[in-house]
């Protein structure tokens, strides 16, 4: 099972090695990681999605939780939640390509955020599979570079992680 | 208030923290510690030889006397030679403050001389590390790293303080309070969590109370022994639990796991009701994880860490809290019951296990090394503090010297590090507790940290080094034998030193002793006579001997071999 797990930690170096050291010494996987400080810059909002059955969440859950410098830990998959990412993608917009790439930027509600004689800059923002569903739905042969965040997370309604 | 350098911050610090000794050994980036160090007399310096002891030493003091341990190490090859002994005391949850050295703050990532990444590379065996880039933060993290030591369960922390921070000056003030946001151990236990693993307790038929070293940390002993006897129930000890449970009581079956007694494992595999405390359900303690999960019965599981608790084994009830709390409101539960559960019946199984004397063994020309471990409990009359190092000896010391009280065995169970005994029962001398320290060894790890032997010497540390030699890295024969068709490969090692030579040349006393009629005399020798004088007693076993009972790698607890022609 896909999990969003989300915390919050002390904004202070080497706190994040502690946490991408859990999951690679104790053998979790991470799909994806994101890390910025919050309105309170003493404190640090991470989001990780991972993988893995009941018991493994369970366990990196706590292990998350003993880690010193985390402050709290919500698994935000268990309830009503939000998660957007972002991704830049560059690509080849030549020819026949060049419309066809705008036409499906505009279906995806994407943005062309730079522009030149052959080369799109294409920004979008949603879910995971939406992001990968784009990719699936241009030609890939045309795809130059792509760059995600990672998913951020947030719950919904008054679902809140703060101190 | 007067201004100060960091190095003399630090050392008021730890003066704050009562810290009486600390065992160490000086370098270049550290110089400023070890000068304020030198102006004071309240903090007392221990100088090993080795940082690896210096932090095995800490540890061993730490174990015996329940309180933090202290090592101070220089930068680069220090820290780094630090690590094993960090990462034992993490594994067996020790409390100790590592403070090291490093370069100083301009040529952090200059590849400097001696530098070394300390914080990075102590960051998966620690509970918790710092580098103090300030000398503002130095009083506020020492508070901090005494406090995550020695609080929730405990673990080592390292403090990497660069050279020129303990040379700039600012004004001591050490916190009286301290609150951290990101670390509240939980203490309490839920009472609703207790209360159902009280009614469970009264409805057991076939109870076992495995106990671990959670027991030892918590100081809980006096609480486990009230429950134990209240409600009859038999108690089996890890191997870091042993002394928790009083050895020679009617109701201990002695260790269980790999090398545990057949009554111990037995009653653990078939019981209905296990109360696990301060235990982790360790692969050396319960066998084949599917076969131990595979028997119906129900696990309360009393821990201080909730990411103990389902780890390995899914758990009924747990209970998260310290031990000693969680035990002493379980037995006033138990105070306001009038019918205690009756395990007759299950005594009765457990006495035709016991009557089976797993721990028998056949005595020959040769000295058997569980008869030496016997005679020892038996001279010392049960009352030393025990050092072991890792291996044979350490399984035939854990099975045959019954011990009574807690802290009197010092043994690194979780990482299995070979060396720690002597160092062990060195910084076991300085915990106070008046009894004689043995350090029980065999022939391959005395060798890997046998340097201590001076820094005995420059103690006067009447140590009692019980050497079995039995000229083999025994377990690993022991294995080879039974499960490699007896290829000893690179196990023999053909020369070594002559140990009684060795330890006079040390300024000690040396003993070599071959026959079992000289096992008494020399051990009456070395305790009597040489009482105040490191004795080294050189005893050639029975190179054959293997440590019975077994539970083969892969084995379910009730497969265990009583001896080699049950495989």
């Amino acid at each position: 099972m896909r999990h969003i797990i989300s915390l919050l930690l002390e904004n202070e170096a080497g706190a994040l090695s502690r946490v991408a050291g859990l999951f690679s010494a104790r053998g979790y996987n991470i799909e994806t990681l994101t890390v910025a400080p919050t309105e309170d810059i003493s404190l640090s909002r991470l989001t990780i999605v991972t993988k893995g059955g009941d018991d493994v969440i369970e366990q990196i859950t706590k292990q998350l939780n003993k880690l010193v410098d985390v402050v709290k830990v919500v698994d935000l998959s268990e309830a009503a939640h939000i998660e957007r990412e972002l991704m830049l993608i560059k690509v080849r917009a030549t020819g026949k390509d060049r419309d066809e790439m705008k036409r499906m930027t505009d279906i995806f509600r994407g943005r062309i955020i730079d522009v030149t004689d052959s080369i799109y800059v294409i920004e979008l923002t949603g879910t995971c599979s939406k992001l990968d569903s784009f990719i699936h739905a241009i030609d890939r042969s045309l795809i130059l570079e792509t760059v995600r965040t990672g998913v951020s997370g947030i719950g919904r309604g008054d679902r809140i992680l703060k101190l | 208030m007067t201004m100060m350098n960091g190095a003399e911050i630090l050392i008021r610090c730890l003066q704050e923290e009562k810290v009486e000794y600390v065992f160490g050994y000086p370098g270049g980036a550290v110089l400023n510690i070890y000068d304020e160090l030198f102006k004071q007399d309240k903090v007392k310096h221990i100088l090993v030889r080795h940082e690896q002891a210096a932090v095995h030493a800490a540890d061993g003091f730490a174990r015996a006397s329940g309180r933090a341990g202290v090592a101070i190490v220089t930068s680069g090859p220090g820290a780094t030679n630090a690590v094993t002994g960090i990462a034992t005391a993490h594994m067996d949850s020790i409390p100790l403050v590592v403070i090291s050295g490093q370069v100083a703050t301009s040529h952090i990532g200059q590849d400097a001389f001696q530098e070394c990444d300390t914080v990075g590379i102590t960051r998966h065996c620690v509970k918790h590390n710092f580098l103090i880039k300030n000398v503002r933060d130095i009083a506020i993290t020492l508070k901090k790293a005494f406090y995550i030591a020695r609080t929730g369960r405990p673990g080592p922390v390292v403090v990497d303080i660069p050279k020129d921070v303990t040379s700039d000056r600012y004004r001591f003030e050490y916190p009286a309070e301290l609150q951290m946001r990101s670390y509240m151990p939980i203490t309490k236990g839920h009472s609703g969590q207790i209360r159902k693993a009280v009614n469970l307790l009264l409805k057991a038929k076939r109870p076992v109370i495995y106990a671990g070293g959670g027991v030892v940390s918590s100081n809980a002993s006096d609480h486990l022994v009230a429950l134990a006897r209240r409600l009859n129930f038999p108690v089996t000890n890890t191997l870091m639990g042993l002394g928790s449970y009083p050895g020679t009581d009617s109701l201990f079956l002695g260790m269980l796991g790999m090398h545990g007694t057949l009554q111990a494992n037995m009653a653990s595999q078939h019981s209905d009701v296990l109360l696990a405390i301060g235990a982790r359900f360790d692969d050396r303690v319960i066998g084949n994880i599917e076969n131990f999960s595979g028997m119906q019965r129900k696990i309360i599981h009393v821990d201080i860490d909730p990411s103990s608790i389902s780890k390995r084994v899914r758990v009924d009830i747990p209970v998260v809290g310290d031990v000693a709390d969680v035990l002493d409101a379980m037995n006033r539960l138990l105070d306001a019951e009038q019918d205690m559960p009756d395990v007759g019946e299950w005594w009765k199984m457990i006495k035709e296990w016991r009557a089976k004397q797993s721990l028998k063994y056949s005595m020959g020309k040769r000295i058997m090394p569980q008869f030496v471990i016997e005679k020892l409990w038996e001279i010392t009359k049960g009352k030393a503090v025990i050092a072991s190092d890792v291996g044979q000896h350490q399984m035939w010391t854990a099975q045959y010297y019954k011990f009574d009280k807690p802290r009197h065995w010092l043994s690194s169970g979780g990482l299995g590090t070979m060396g720690v005994g002597l160092p062990y029962a060195l910084g076991a001398t300085f915990a106070g507790l008046g009894k004689p320290v043995v350090c029980v060894t065999g022939d391959g790890s005395i060798q890997m940290c046998i340097q201590e032997l001076a820094t005995a010497k420059q103690y006067g540390l009447p140590i009692k080094i019980i050497l079995l030699n039995n000229h083999f890295l025994g377990m690993v024969r022991q294995w080879q034998e039974l499960f490699y068709e007896g290829r000893y490969s690179q196990t023999n090692m053909n020369f070594q030193p002559d140990f009684v030579r060795l330890a006079e040349a040390y300024g000690h006393v040396g003993i070599r002793v071959e026959h079992p009629k000289d096992i008494e005399p020399a051990l009456r020798k070395a305790f009597e006579d040489h009482k105040n004088d490191l004795v080294l007693l050189d005893i050639h076993t029975c190179p054959d001997a293997n440590v019975f009972p077994m539970v083969a790698a892969g084995k379910g607890l009730s497969e265990l071999m009583l001896d080699k022609n049950s495989l």
